[in-house]
């Protein structure tokens, strides 16, 4: 069940032609699976470590370095309240106090529903929207608590299922594009178009070096 | 009074249509890439580039023209675009790629024309979700539009452009860090020498990384020429840069202004700008640059927003971030949670930046809830210069990466600058400002 499904399967193929040593792909399998099953099952390293040509360990060693990669299971909606500077100085803090009260959850938690986790974010890059957060990684801010109250009852409700895909959904925008050139044609290409560059530069210097000589 | 702002940019920002390949085409859109390899060679764009004394606006300033000059000859060279914004109080990435994300690929793609890449990958930060699919979109686009690919607009350069995602780790904001994260494994930096990816970079090839806001700037500059950009700015700042004003300011936000010609003083005040402080507040203490940066003081209102000009009064332009403080903050709680940033972020090779950061962290917030001893300044600054020899700035190098030596900084200029609210946190036995 955790494995890639068929469909999944052909977009990680895709991924994996885009890059020219397959290990790169890793990161974006990874979010591949989270967008299947909400977090990395130790089945689905295992398999992207197939894929990519590495182990599973080392899949694992990435994914355990990366905040937004999670090995154990999360809520359908991961809530990053951001407490760095800027939030801070705009009650951030508050804000995440709030959050723990509304949601029954400490921080780093998930809701016995499974519908919410709650996180304690670094700078998530909104600051001029202090305090600010992230659902899902999609932005709202800046929130009292009566808008994260809200905020949080319309996503229990499904009001805001077209803004915030389930969490694992990274881009609801696919790439449309195979690789257009295979990068063999590039670097003959490019030995060809240097080739030509440190014609045009040698001649440029031999004109300067006459004008200077005049 | 600063300058009406000229916008290069941001120019297209506030229009909800230039986020498409038609709305961005009407905007003038690609006229940029077009010139670049329908009418130039490589090297006219990397002299353009030069000429114009683009510094970089990632952070560290490097001029990009010379960074593209260190470039290994090489038959397989790669650009990787540096979109892994998450320096605290940073936010003007963020706003390019959502608001303007065919003009980013329009300059990653005259970068990889101007250094002949074989491949251009665009590393953008992972919570940047809605920025993806915007720049995603794009790519498809300039795909269907012949901008990029096979012989692009008809001409006979070829290239591909790939759109990667950041999985939320600060440390790969740092260039070799995050070609290790490109390459699929944890983001630690990469031992130096060498110092530069232009030299063994991504797959051990020769690869440039350039910021996001660097390359937005190409686009203009290939259109426009070296000489228009830098007629703006002074100095070794030319062109704009892109501010990212926060804190308690009126008017939080990001702000394109010439380089090299206004004041701290004009962008928190100004009612164009930052709109000044809320009613009955003064200006305690600004953070510019990121918080790897010592801060400045009300009496440094005046310094001119240029690179040069802010380092003269020894802290950094940096990423090009202003964080506002008023009288209503305690120093010691701000100081603390940008030791709690470094010390979360830190990827954990180096000991000093590992334990250090660590341990400054705890002792930060003993003093901060009333727990803190008087000694616990000299230890606190005892552990700073563990980490920088000296606490000088800028930093010594002790790690294998500048995120341990930023540590130091807010700490150390902190207590430097507001000793009394320190002491006044140890004597009370708590926070003043709870």
């Amino acid at each position: 069940m955790s494995r890639f499904t068929k469909e999944m399967e052909t977009r990680a193929y895709e991924l994996l032609a885009l890059y020219p040593e397959k290990r790169s792909a890793t990161i974006p399998l990874c979010h591949l699976a989270q967008e299947q099953n909400g977090y990395l099952t130790e089945e689905s390293m295992v398999q992207i470590a197939d894929l990519v040509g590495t182990t599973p360990a080392e899949v694992l060693g990435a994914a355990s370095f990366y905040d937004m990669l999670h090995t154990e299971p999360v809520g359908k909606y991961v809530v990053g309240v951001c407490t760095n500077i800027a939030c801070l100085l705009q009650g951030g803090e508050e804000l995440l106090g709030h959050a723990e009260e509304k949601l029954g959850i400490a921080t780093g938690a998930t809701t016995d529903d499974g519908m919410f986790t709650l996180e304690d974010m670094e700078c998530i890059a909104h600051c001029d929207h202090a305090p600010a957060l992230q659902v899902n990684y999609r932005f709202f801010g800046p929130l009292t608590n009566d808008g994260f109250d809200t905020l949080v009852d319309d996503l229990s409700a499904g009001k805001l299922e077209s803004e915030v895909p389930p969490h694992g959904t990274l881009s609801r925008v696919q790439r449309k594009h195979p690789i257009a050139v295979p990068l063999e044609e590039i670097v003959r290409h490019r030995r060809d178009s240097d080739a030509k560059e440190g014609e045009r530069l040698a001649a440029k210097a031999a004109a300067e070096a006459k004008e200077g000589s005049n | 009074m600063p300058l009406p702002p000229l916008k290069i940019v941001s120019a297209r920002a506030n229009d909800p249509k230039n986020v498409t390949l038609e709305g961005y085409l009407a905007n003038g859109g690609y006229q940029g890439l077009k010139r670049a390899v329908l009418e130039m060679n490589p090297e006219d764009v990397r002299d353009q580039v030069m000429q114009a004394s683009l510094l970089g606006r990632g952070g560290a300033g490097f001029e990009a023209g010379r960074k593209w000059s260190m470039l290994k000859k090489s038959d397989i060279r790669y650009l990787v675009i540096n979109g892994d914004e998450s320096e605290p109080a940073t936010f003007k990435d963020h706003m390019l790629v959502e608001s303007d994300p065919h003009q980013l690929v329009e300059g990653a793609l005259i970068a990889g024309y101007a250094i002949g890449a074989a491949r251009v990958f665009i590393f953008l930060r992972g919570e940047f979700a809605l920025g993806f699919e915007r720049v995603q979109n794009a790519i498809n686009e300039a795909y269907d539009y012949g901008a990029i690919g096979r012989d692009i607009f008809g001409s006979k350069f070829s290239i591909d452009l790939v759109l990667h995602p950041g999985a939320g780790a600060y440390i790969c904001g740092e260039e070799t860090s995050l070609l290790e994260s490109l390459e699929g494994k944890r983001g630690f930096p990469r031992i130096k020498p060498p110092y530069f990816p232009a030299v063994i970079g991504l797959y051990g090839k020769p690869t440039i990384v350039n910021n996001v806001e660097t390359v937005a700037n190409l686009p203009w500059i290939v259109k426009n020429g070296a000489s228009s950009f830098t007629d703006l700015g002074a100095g070794r700042s030319r062109g704009t840069r892109m501010f990212a004003l926060s804190g308690q300011v009126n008017r939080p936000g990001t702000y394109e202004l010439e380089m090299a010609k206004n004041t701290f003083r004009d962008i928190i005040f100004d009612p164009e700008f930052g709109g000044g402080l809320r009613p009955g507040r003064s200006l305690k203490a600004i953070i510019p640059g990121g918080v790897s940066a010592p801060w400045l003081g009300p009496d440094q209102l005046d310094v001119v927003l240029g690179q040069d000009e802010v380092a003269a009064v020894g802290s950094m332009l940096g990423s090009g971030s202003i964080i506002v403080m008023d009288d209503s903050t305690c120093m010691v709680k701000a100081a603390w949670r940008i030791s709690k940033f470094f010390a979360r972020e830190s990827c954990g090779q180096c000991t000093p930046c590992r334990e250090g950061g660590s341990w400054i962290e705890k002792v930060m917030n003993r003093i901060e809830s009333g727990a803190g001893r008087e000694e616990d300044l000299d230890l606190l600054m005892d552990l700073c210069d563990n980490i920088v020899p000296g606490v000088s700035w800028p930093p010594q190098q002790t790690t294998i990466c500048v995120l341990g030596p930023s540590i130091p900084s807010s700490v150390a200029v902190s207590i430097k600058m507001f000793r009394d609210e320190y002491l006044t946190h140890i004597k009370e036995g708590g926070c003043p400002y709870d």
